[in-house]
């Protein structure tokens, strides 16, 4: 419960304080393209060691949940699809 | 973004994490990656060392957080607080690569910061609830693949993002760097690590043009 407390309170201080601390810095164009382009660097970095940690199973998922994404722009799709070519390649022992 | 908090139901079940602690932990904390790390080494949450980890470990798992929000700044700067922390302590990986596909496309309604972060949320809470139910009869999570939803989701949102090789050279150093860095690091640093490189990247290449 304490446990609880503490981590949300923690989580909501990192949430709100980026956005508070940046305002009182002068911020440049390059720091402004920077920030713009975290999201893909945040998802290649949380992707790519989960996937190379699952081996197969885990290439393979990607693999499928970004071809279905591509083919027919269905987030959903892409990642149902994506988790069951998991399910499939775990099932096959691979 | 259900059936990843049901994952954490599920494992959260496995972790002798009870029903409401598990659906309070969704509600206040609301961060999928550090909940289902902290699920594993709740077994020591009533000793001091165990306490300190799990808040060492949300703060260091949440950091991410932090240059994401930062990364609103240039939008949202303009406007009272008022609208903009309530959405803000929403903040999610999945609601933050929405925006980011929502401001890619044109988007400007700041409300749909909060919009996106509250129907995540609302899901995420029942999500968590459903798997903690069913987590008993679940032996197995892994064997479905429901372990993979998150790496899945995130991939697909990287679509829209897409601007052409020269702007997605720091995605691959960010990538590479964490691949690294997760085999030298204490866990969950590489994330920090790759995050970092990717920023670096993105700020050298634009110098050079």
């Amino acid at each position: 419960m304490v446990a609880i407390v503490i981590m949300g309170a923690i989580t909501f201080v990192i949430r709100a304080g980026g956005f508070w601390l940046i305002g009182y810095v002068q911020v440049s164009d390059r720091m402004r393209r920077m920030l713009e382009a975290l999201p893909g660097s945040i998802v290649a970095a949380v992707v790519l060691p989960i996937a190379a940690k699952n081996g197969a199973a885990g290439v393979f998922a990607l693999a499928a949940a970004l071809t279905v994404m591509l083919a027919f722009r269905s987030t959903l799709l892409g990642v149902m699809v994506g988790i069951a070519a998991a399910a499939l390649v775990r099932r096959a022992g691979l | 973004m259900a059936a990843f908090g049901a994952g954490f139901g599920i494992i959260a079940a496995h972790a002798g994490i009870g029903p409401a602690e598990a659906i309070l932990m969704s509600t206040l904390v609301f961060a999928g990656a550090a909940q289902f790390v902290v699920a594993e080494i709740w077994a020591d949450v009533d000793t001091a060392s165990g306490l300190t980890t799990i808040a060492f470990v949300t703060l260091l798992v949440n950091m991410r957080l932090f240059l994401m929000s930062a990364a609103l700044r240039p939008w949202l700067g303009s406007l009272p607080g008022r609208q903009i922390y309530p959405g803000l302590a929403l903040l999610t990986d999945p609601g933050w690569l929405l925006i980011a596909r929502y401001r890619a496309q044109g988007g400007a309604d700041a409300a749909a910061l909060f919009a996106s972060g509250f129907m995540l949320w609302v899901t995420w809470i029942v999500g968590t609830a459903t798997g903690h139910e069913l987590g008993i009869f679940i032996v197995d999570p892994m064997q479905f693949g429901f372990d993979l939803v998150m790496p899945c989701f995130f991939i697909v949102l990287l679509v829209p993002l897409w601007r052409g090789f020269y702007r997605a050279i720091p995605w691959l150093v960010a990538g590479f760097t964490a691949l690294i860095a997760a085999r030298f690091l204490p866990p969950w640093w590489h994330i920090m690590a790759g995050v970092i490189a990717g920023s670096l990247t993105t700020g050298a290449l634009n110098d050079r043009r």
